[in-house]
């Protein structure tokens, strides 16, 4: 963006997402189911992400502390209330949260730099050398899925000879920049350059995330939503979720599928399927 | 200017003149500027300790940053959902302390409300004082500090631009002109009794001020684009201050986070601005008016009228505190209600209950009037009142990360640890050693300005003789 550019079109600053079909003619929209009711918690995603994107391992008491980087993280939820069965009575549910790449991200608009900003294929990402580290896209995330590099990982969390075992194709981040899931992009721009030489676009399965990857129970649905063939396209409109909604129409109310946050307007990719299990389990 | 020749232009003079006088007419010109310059000599032994005090909790602070750079923010103790902590609160505090200085400088020079002649300079000097500091907490907060022009719009050969949609590039873009114009204006105002230090001075001294007076000689052609100049950066300065607090507000009015998205933030938060100033103007000028022997200067009518003054404003916050919570409370958003709830009633409901006391309560000291002439009183009510002042940016940054939207990330009971404790005493032992170093440097008494006031008395009194 040239000087003469600035002046002459402000409006290429607008942000202008999400609208109907914004990726009907695209190639990429890239897109995330979860099935609560089949995730048994069992962190196998967590311990994925950190292998495949260089997350450090913090120990204990910065964990303590709140300074984990965990990029998808296991919550436990309860209930509310003192009625309900707690532990060991009662089983908790599980909800992985990750950042949900809002197609309006609150994280994007704040950010003083533009360290952080939205890709042509639906992507929040996160630019390592540009971040200050002002911290404004934690503070204005609902979800609170941006992790901070509080202290010099590299330095700390790879002690020789575990420096090894680093993905080649992933930064390891210095102290003081934001990071947060990018939906293993190192991943899909590996998938997206092959196909491109072959002339072609990345097929379903072709290409998934870590997360997906490891999930034994196949809870996490990854893929293609501009390819209306892929299984997360198809998902989403069986579920009758539309990304360009913040509130969605359903024909029938027993539908499953639902985004966190709509009312905030976020119009996260990420769509959830509630639990249908029984409580007690 | 008025020229009171006969018997009629005094009995109308004498008819509007209050019946408290500022400040005693007796006095003389070079008596004044006597009076002035040695307070630019030889302060009292309390100066000396003031100084060495916030030089080194001035250390102290550089010590914790230091320490904080080397081993990165977490040395704070920040956490996820608490990614802000005591800095960018103390930030707010520091940004609103910056904007009394106009106010009595500016906006009262346009009012001509003349009370204000001996106690603009140090307010101004205040100003640009306290807006150096809030920018400090800026690159304090900063992950990667090394890197903060990244967020100054300047024409590189990259071709990278910061983001214009997000309030802390407005933030940067303001305070930095904001801090510009102050700093011109101060100086600007200054000018003329820079040229009587020149006059007097010797030495090394001499030569300084008379590389800052600019030539002043005090001719009828200097006096008349003086006060152009000085009214047009004054005009200048007026928009500029309201706009600074605005913007500063809209860091968190634009976010979305419970607590933060409300409209009416801007006045509020220039209110708090106004409020906490004054507050500390009062400080100061109890803290000068014994280090410096300024009694015949800054007067009790003076104080009187700067707490009337404060109290006004007091007022005016409350309302606005009030019209805060009340938008919340009848609002839509749940969540937002809920954080207010936490907010009273939850693990800072000490602090919250203690910012409303001294900022809508001990306000009400300011209405009477034996206390307001009581000086030690006042220094206390004026250091509560601060104190309330930073307990409200306090309990607007944290609660709202301990209870926003996401239920997983509700922590309890996070305070900081000695690194900021430490950063924040430094940023005051900061500001009190420029504080103090400017006041040892140049006039902080208008010199020129209490000359006007008993000017019109003079010739008054002359006529009548």
């Amino acid at each position: 963006m040239s000087l003469s550019n600035l002046i002459k079109n402000w409006s290429t600053l607008r942000v202008k997402r999400p609208y109907e079909d914004q990726y009907k003619d695209k190639d990429y929209k890239w897109a995330m189911v979860i099935d609560l009711d089949a995730c048994t918690g069992c962190n196998a995603c967590t311990t994925a992400c950190y292998a495949e994107n260089n997350l450090p391992v913090v120990g204990k008491e910065a964990f303590s502390k709140g300074q984990a980087m965990h990029w998808i993280r296991i919550e436990r939820y309860w209930g509310e209330g003192d009625e309900l069965p707690k532990f060991p009575d009662r089983g908790a549910q599980f909800l992985p949260m990750l950042c949900q790449q809002c197609e309006s991200a609150p994280c994007e608009v704040v950010c003083p730099v533009g360290a952080t900003h939205h890709t042509p294929d639906g992507l929040n990402s996160q630019v390592y050398n540009r971040c200050i580290g002002s911290r404004y896209c934690s503070a204005n995330c609902p979800y609170k899925v941006r992790y901070f590099n509080w202290w010099q990982y590299p330095e700390r969390a790879w002690p020789n000879p575990l420096e090894q075992q680093l993905n080649p194709d992933v930064t390891v981040r210095s102290k003081g920049v934001m990071e947060k899931c990018t939906f293993c992009v190192q991943r899909l721009v590996e998938a997206k350059n092959r196909a491109r030489t072959e002339g072609r676009r990345v097929e379903d399965g072709e290409v998934t995330t870590a997360c997906a990857q490891a999930c034994p129970t196949s809870a996490i649905t990854f893929g293609n939503l501009a390819d209306s063939k892929s299984q997360v396209a198809k998902m989403w409109e069986r579920q009758q979720v539309d990304l360009a909604k913040d509130k969605q129409e359903k024909s029938d109310e027993n539908m499953r599928g639902y985004r966190i946050f709509e009312d905030l307007r976020t119009y996260p990719s990420i769509v959830y399927m509630e639990r249908i299990r029984d409580l007690q389990a | 200017m008025i020229q009171a020749t006969d018997e009629k232009d005094i009995e109308i003079e004498r008819r509007f003149v209050p019946k408290a006088k500022d400040i005693n007419d007796e006095i003389a010109w070079a008596q004044i500027n006597k009076d002035v310059l040695r307070s630019m000599e030889r302060p009292r032994l309390m100066y000396w300790v003031i100084f060495l005090a916030s030089l080194a909790l001035f250390g102290f602070g550089v010590y914790c940053e230091i320490y904080q750079y080397q081993n990165g923010m977490g040395a704070a103790d920040l956490n996820n959902p608490q990614v802000w902590g005591w800095y960018i609160a103390t930030f707010i505090f520091w940004i609103g302390m910056s904007h009394s200085g106009t106010l009595l400088s500016a906006i009262l020079h346009i009012m001509h409300a003349d009370w204000r002649k001996p106690i603009y300079r140090f307010a101004e000097a205040m100003t640009t004082f306290s807006l150096m500091t809030a920018g400090l907490f800026v690159l304090v907060h900063l992950g990667r500090v090394w890197e903060f022009y990244y967020v100054v719009a300047y024409p590189n050969e990259r071709w990278a631009w910061p983001n214009f949609n997000s309030p802390l590039v407005w933030d940067a873009t303001a305070i930095g002109t904001y801090l510009t114009s102050s700093i011109v204006f101060l100086y600007f105002g200054m000018i003329p009794d820079l040229a009587i230090c020149r006059d007097n001075a010797k030495g090394v001294r001499k030569k300084f001020y008379w590389l800052l007076s600019l030539g002043w000689q005090g001719t009828d052609r200097q006096w008349a684009n003086f006060r152009v100049a000085y009214l047009t950066v004054a005009c200048f300065l007026i928009p500029l201050a309201v706009s600074v607090h605005s913007i500063v507000a809209t860091d968190f009015a634009v976010s979305q986070q419970p607590g933060w998205h409300i409209t009416s933030f801007p006045p509020y938060f220039v209110a708090g601005a106004l409020y906490s100033g004054c507050a500390a103007i009062i400080t100061l000028f109890i803290v000068l008016r014994y280090v410096f022997r300024f009694e015949e200067y800054m007067t009790m009518p003076i104080l009187d009228k700067t707490c009337r003054l404060t109290f006004a404003i007091a007022m005016v916050w409350t309302y606005l505190n009030l019209v805060e919570y009340a938008s919340v409370w009848y609002g839509d958003d749940p969540v937002a209600k809920q954080t207010l709830l936490f907010r009273a009633t939850g693990d800072y409901a000490t602090y919250w209950w203690a910012m409303n006391f001294l900022g809508s309560v001990v306000p009400f000291a300011l209405a009477f009037k034996s206390l307001r002439n009581n000086i030690p009183v006042m220094l206390v009510v004026s250091l509560l009142l601060n104190l309330g002042m930073w307990l409200e940016r306090f309990m607007i940054v944290t609660p709202t990360f301990a209870h926003g939207y996401y239920p997983w990330t509700w922590t309890d009971h996070w305070m900081p640890n000695w690194v900021q404790y430490g950063i924040v005493a430094g940023s005051f032992g900061w500001f009190s050693m420029l504080f103090m170093l400017f006041c040892k440097i140049f006039p902080t008494v208008s010199m020129y300005e209490v000359k006007e006031m008993v000017y019109h008395r003079f010739v008054a009194r002359k006529a009548r003789a």
